[in-house]
């Protein structure tokens, strides 16, 4: 028997982040041959249900207040839980964000539901899906599926394929009219320190740092490569507590966990807390002048050497790639 | 003021993971406080003292959560409840935890609830937020820093690398994020005190609560290691051929670029 699955569609600067076209496709495996619902919130948000229609969504649901602007547990939570209200789901999928790390366990203490965080993939459909997820900082994973109550998961960006866009899939986009009061919390300042341009936990490729880097300056090298490649530059602890670079760029145990397609480690030796943020990426690359570094364990492809001649050999030969391949 | 804090007990992830019998094996490891709790803990005990009042930490699992309850006690916490149900509840999950925490806490008249925003272990960061749901207060996550004066909370949270400052109120649910302290250890005179402070123990039925109240939501039905990685190569030759080779590789064999 088919679901019908909420799929809350995830907005970061005005466009639909990708971990909410993996999610539409978690939806739809959980639903089988039911229905996938998308949901966007926010202050003006329709323009966007096309997308997630294109995406995989039947048709897109819409709560737009002004009070929604920025994300609020409070806020969010009301226009969500309307929305469970007017459409009874059997599933709903969130992406494992800061937003839907903060959301969802509220949506479940009122739902009275269980919760499966985290997910990396998903086996079987519909009542027999089987959700993965890693445990013990990534060093073990577990399947787990829902006892009773409604199938309720968040996804980790990057792990779960998207379905193919087609433009010319059609759907209803429609507005949900509900009363958002009461906001418990109120936003005074949000100071941006992620970098611009493309976002750490959704990457495709990442270039890392850590303490090899040396300097503020040594980063620059890291970050041209990541331009060339279309990626974002991350670091360990280790840079970080050095003051080479924000804290909103350390990956690891404290800090983000990515799974991209290529993970360049550039100085970085390759500490227990660093690997269980990165060592599910699908390759390895180290750089680092120790042969005994702990990362060529982890490392697909190691070369032995000093960054600072490596990596603008790596952006030269990825530019002459580029040209030839384009 | 009246503080409680969320502690859990993990097992130190970095030592060496094995599976037995279908479980994470246990023997001979190394169990620790959460290190999110860690910083839950050191900021109820630095806010206490700035502003009176008593810290109040509760753990719901085994008798062995004991060791680490003690060493919150010896960190300044001054009261501790461990919630046994090893006897009671076969099958646990998010839900479970959050209920019953939820139903301990909600006579305790809380000003500020502490947590850590996520456990090392199960890694799901679910149980602080769905307890402040189920009693009806706000709650904020991945704080990095919270300044109370009078009714009004001031915080800043760590939004994947952002910050966000807020304001909210009293009584209050906030989960910890590396950055918002620096835990102490405990001192010797410490550990001698912890010795005397209370530790009360609790099970379902003090909390009128049934088995089938609790009853985990989901389940899981294995654990398992990730495949071995086959061992990498250390690329050979002169860096530049090094480098030509290894983005043939990844453009080939792994296309990934």
């Amino acid at each position: 028997m088919g679901k019908k699955v909420l799929v809350l569609g995830e907005m970061r600067d005005g466009a639909l982040r990708n971990v909410s076209f993996e999610a539409l496709a978690a939806g739809r495996t959980i639903a089988n041959d039911g229905e996938v619902v998308g949901v966007l919130i926010g202050e003006t948000v329709a323009s966007q249900g096309q997308e997630l229609i294109a995406y995989g969504a039947d048709r897109v649901v819409v709560v737009e207040d002004e009070k929604l602007k920025h994300y609020s547990s409070d806020g969010f939570a009301q226009a969500f839980l309307a929305v469970v209200e007017a459409e009874g789901p059997e599933g709903i999928v969130f992406g494992h964000t800061a937003l839907g790390k903060d959301l969802s366990p509220r949506i479940a203490g009122k739902l009275g539901s269980g919760l499966i965080s985290d997910v990396t993939s998903l086996e079987g459909e519909g009542d027999d899906v089987v959700f993965v997820r890693p445990i013990y900082s990534g060093k073990a994973f577990e399947k787990k599926m829902v006892k009773e109550g409604i199938v309720f998961a968040t996804i980790r960006p990057n792990n779960i394929a998207p379905l193919e866009k087609d433009a010319s899939r059609s759907g209803k986009v429609i507005t949900l009219s509900a009363e958002i009061k009461d906001l418990r919390t109120i936003i005074k300042d949000v100071v941006r320190k992620a970098t611009e341009g493309v976002d750490l936990s959704e990457a495709k490729v990442v270039i890392a740092g850590g303490r090899g880097v040396k300097s503020e300056d040594g980063f620059k090298p890291l970050q041209e490569l990541a331009d060339v490649l279309g990626g974002a530059v991350g670091a360990s602890r280790g840079a970080c507590d050095a003051e080479y670079c924000d804290y909103s760029l350390q990956i690891g145990q404290t800090g983000k966990v990515v799974t991209p397609d290529l993970y360049i480690a550039c100085g970085i030796s390759g500490a227990i807390q660093h690997l269980a943020g990165m060592s599910n990426s699908k390759v390895i690359v180290a750089i680092n002048k120790d042969p005994e570094a702990n990362i060529f364990k982890v490392a697909d492809y190691g070369i032995v050497g000093d960054l600072f001649e490596v990596i603008p050999l790596l952006t030269e030969e990825f530019k002459k790639l580029k040209v030839a391949t384009s | 003021m009246n503080f409680y804090v969320l502690m859990k007990r993990t097992f130190d992830t970095e030592e060496k993971i094995a599976i037995n019998g279908g479980q994470i094996a246990e023997d001979g490891a190394e169990f620790i406080i959460n290190p999110y709790d860690e910083y839950a803990i050191e900021e109820a005990i630095q806010l206490r003292d700035e502003h009176d009042g008593e810290v109040t930490v509760v753990s719901v699992g085994s008798e062995e959560a004991e060791k680490q309850l003690r060493t919150a006690l010896a960190m300044g916490a001054d009261k501790a409840v461990l919630i046994n149900i090893e006897d009671d509840v076969e099958e646990t999950d998010q839900f479970t935890t959050a209920r019953i925490l939820a139903e301990y806490l909600k006579d305790k008249e809380a000003d500020l609830i502490l947590a850590g925003n996520v456990a090392i272990d199960g890694g799901s960061g679910q149980v602080g937020p769905r307890v402040a749901e189920q009693l009806n207060i706000p709650y904020v996550t991945t704080i990095t820093s919270i300044k109370i004066d009078g009714e009004t909370v001031t915080i800043v949270r760590d939004v994947e690398g952002d910050s966000e400052t807020l304001e909210t109120s009293l009584p209050l649910l906030v989960t910890a994020q590396q950055g918002l302290n620096e835990p102490r250890y405990p001192s010797l005179p410490g550990i001698m005190k912890a010795k005397k402070k209370p530790l009360e123990e609790l099970e379902l039925d003090d909390l009128d609560l049934e088995e089938d109240d609790v009853e985990a939501k989901t389940k899981t039905i294995e654990i398992y290691l990730p495949p071995k990685k086959e061992a990498g190569r250390v690329l050979e030759g002169e860096i530049d051929q090094q480098v030509k080779e290894l983005v043939d590789l990844l453009h080939k064999n792994n296309k990934v670029v």
